[in-house]
């Protein structure tokens, strides 16, 4: 009857999303009166999952599981499912898990409900509030089968430690050759800079920025605030910056800390998508550009004369709080 | 090679968003609707597919009459034809039934649906088809060719991407990428007067069991107003953001 988690990792380090869900899956297991059983694979060291108040792991070490396989991971997350009687499956909402949440879902014949945030509004019935109208609306979801899977949006919880007494067992799914249609024949990644995906903070430029020699500017801001760098939808048009980096309804969705936008006018299609981080701050030389109604703090005035004194008063300032 | 692009008929992004009924239903007052972006990047790939190999292109929704316009749009843009499957789109698994029925009748090689729509951002559709139907499936696909049965593909990933081969039959779940915002394509009068006479099929639901159910939408709390800083006092905003707001 417990709640499963998949607690996804990367080169061997839990990602941040999965300590997130354990402390999601806690406090929902606590509500139910069940405990949080997490699946992992291929990672080693699991301990850190009791911080979260994770009570049992399913460790999967497998070879064939070497890269991310949807099709293959979801089989897996399905049997561990049916040893554990899951009632509840919980997935965050990484790139990786949205792909295969919906294979599980059909999997377990299980009602799904994506892009929750925050805790059941009611167990029985177990109803859920979810985003929806890209963050200009919530959608309270009914979820009616006997197996549910949930999906919680990303940074919509938060960690909260939780220790506990961590059982660890060994878990060997049988895994079909079928499963491996999708070959992966090459990964790109972007080394030694934080992603979008992952960042607690994001600092986003615009055409105010004038070109694209001018991105330093971006850079070592972000580089003092440990953040990720993104740009409005014009600049990747323009080809200033790589469409990597666009955010916005079309782009990558944001759901950070701390979103910093610098020039960047607040385009309805460009809030859509970043509408979901919780602090919004906007640095532009047009007191009427629309991204003042928005944002939670805002200063007017000229990027090229705001952002090198702010990056200087940053260093000084994390060289205080270090 | 055959190919069925899902359109979602959604409200464009600029409508506001209110709700009736007791805040049980989506108020349509006044409120444009457009293919879902991301269907309209599969769908513009889907063209480039019929015009450079020679593809089909089939045009599906689910939804009632009102919907006829959006896949009129579709084939005014280039697809051969439409299916609209005449039912009052539910939740993702219910419409993923559906668009699978449709897939099953008319053995389609290649799938392609929208990674996520803009009104409900369930993002669940492709997948669930592909769960049903037990074809490959390809998410957050961004770049697809196909040769014979075999396909190459790149697949986004958090921090970079994945080159990927498969083959068909493949369902992928699109976005931009399949084709850049620069790529799509705004109807012509010979397209728009073409479209008038394709074959639009109507189908009937299939019974599917109801999993989850929408009961009620709420809209977010009002923002508490912006805080101006002056470009002078940026210990101001800095103290801001590590006292009040706590993130950094």
């Amino acid at each position: 009857m417990s709640i499963l988690i998949y607690a996804e990792s990367a080169e061997g380090k839990f990602k941040k999303v999965a300590f997130e869900i354990a402390s999601y899956a806690k406090k929902v297991a606590e509500s139910l009166g069940t405990t949080v059983t997490a699946l992992t694979i291929n990672t080693e060291n699991v301990s850190e999952l009791s911080k979260y108040g994770v009570d049992k792991v399913l460790k999967v070490n497998n070879d064939k599981l070497a890269g991310f396989n949807a099709k293959a991971y979801a089989d897996v997350i399905k049997q561990a499912a049916q040893q554990e009687n899951t009632k509840l499956v919980i997935l965050s909402s990484s790139t990786d898990s949205i792909y295969l949440s919906s294979l599980v879902a059909v999997n377990l014949e299980a009602g799904f409900a994506s892009n929750v945030v925050g805790l059941p509004v009611s167990t029985a019935p177990f109803q859920v509030k979810r985003n929806a109208f890209s963050n200009k609306a919530f959608n309270i979801t009914e979820i009616n089968t006997d197996i549910k899977v949930i999906g919680l949006a990303k940074n919509s919880y938060g960690l909260f430690e939780n220790a506990s007494t961590l059982a660890e067992e060994a878990f060997n799914p049988s895994i079909g050759d079928n499963d491996f249609g999708i070959k992966v024949e090459s990964v790109e990644k972007s080394s030694g800079k934080v992603s979008i995906a992952d960042a607690d903070i994001v600092v986003s430029g615009g055409r105010g920025l004038k070109g694209p020699e001018n991105w330093n500017l971006i850079e070592d801001l972000a580089a003092v605030l440990g953040a990720a760098t993104a740009c409005s939808k014009p600049v990747s048009d323009l080809g200033w910056r790589p469409h990597a980096e666009h955010v916005g309804q079309t782009g990558k969705p944001v759901a950070t800390n701390l979103y910093i936008a610098i020039g960047i006018s607040g385009a309805i299609q460009h809030i859509a998508g970043i509408n979901a981080s919780k602090v919004k701050v906007v640095i532009n030389t047009d007191p009427e550009a629309p991204f003042f109604k928005v944002a939670d703090y805002g200063i007017v005035g000229d990027a090229f004369d705001v952002v090198p004194r702010l990056i200087e008063k940053l260093k000084v300032f994390k060289a205080q709080n270090a | 090679m055959k190919i069925l692009v899902c359109i979602s008929h959604v409200p464009d992004t600029t409508s506001k968003i209110n709700f009736t009924n007791g805040d049980t239903e989506f108020d349509t007052n006044g409120v444009q609707y457009v293919i879902n972006p991301n269907d309209e990047f599969g769908l513009t790939r889907a063209i480039w597919f019929q015009e450079q190999q020679g593809a089909t292109v089939t045009v599906v929704n689910v939804g009632g009459p009102e919907t006829e316009p959006t896949l009129r749009k579709a084939l005014a843009i280039g697809a051969n034809e439409a299916i609209r499957i005449n039912a009052t789109p539910t939740d993702g698994f219910f419409v993923a039934k559906q668009l699978a029925e449709v897939i099953k009748t008319g053995t389609y090689d290649l799938v392609i649906a929208g990674k996520e729509s803009l009104d409900y951002n369930g993002g669940m559709v492709p997948g669930m088809i592909a769960g049903i139907l037990g074809y490959n499936f390809l998410n957050s696909c961004i770049n697809i060719t196909v040769e014979g049965t075999n396909v190459k593909a790149v697949r986004e990933i958090d921090g970079g991407k994945e080159t990927i081969s498969t083959s068909l039959p493949l369902i992928i779940g699109g976005q931009k990428g399949l084709v850049e915002e620069k790529d799509l394509r705004i109807p012509n009068m010979r397209g728009i007067m073409t479209a008038r006479t394709k074959v639009l099929n109507v189908v009937e639901p299939i019974d599917v069991a109801i999993n989850t159910k929408a009961v009620k939408f709420e809209k977010p709390a009002p923002k508490s107003a912006i805080k101006m800083i002056s470009p002078d006092n940026l210990d101001e905003l800095i103290n801001l953001l590590h006292n009040e707001a706590k993130v950094i």
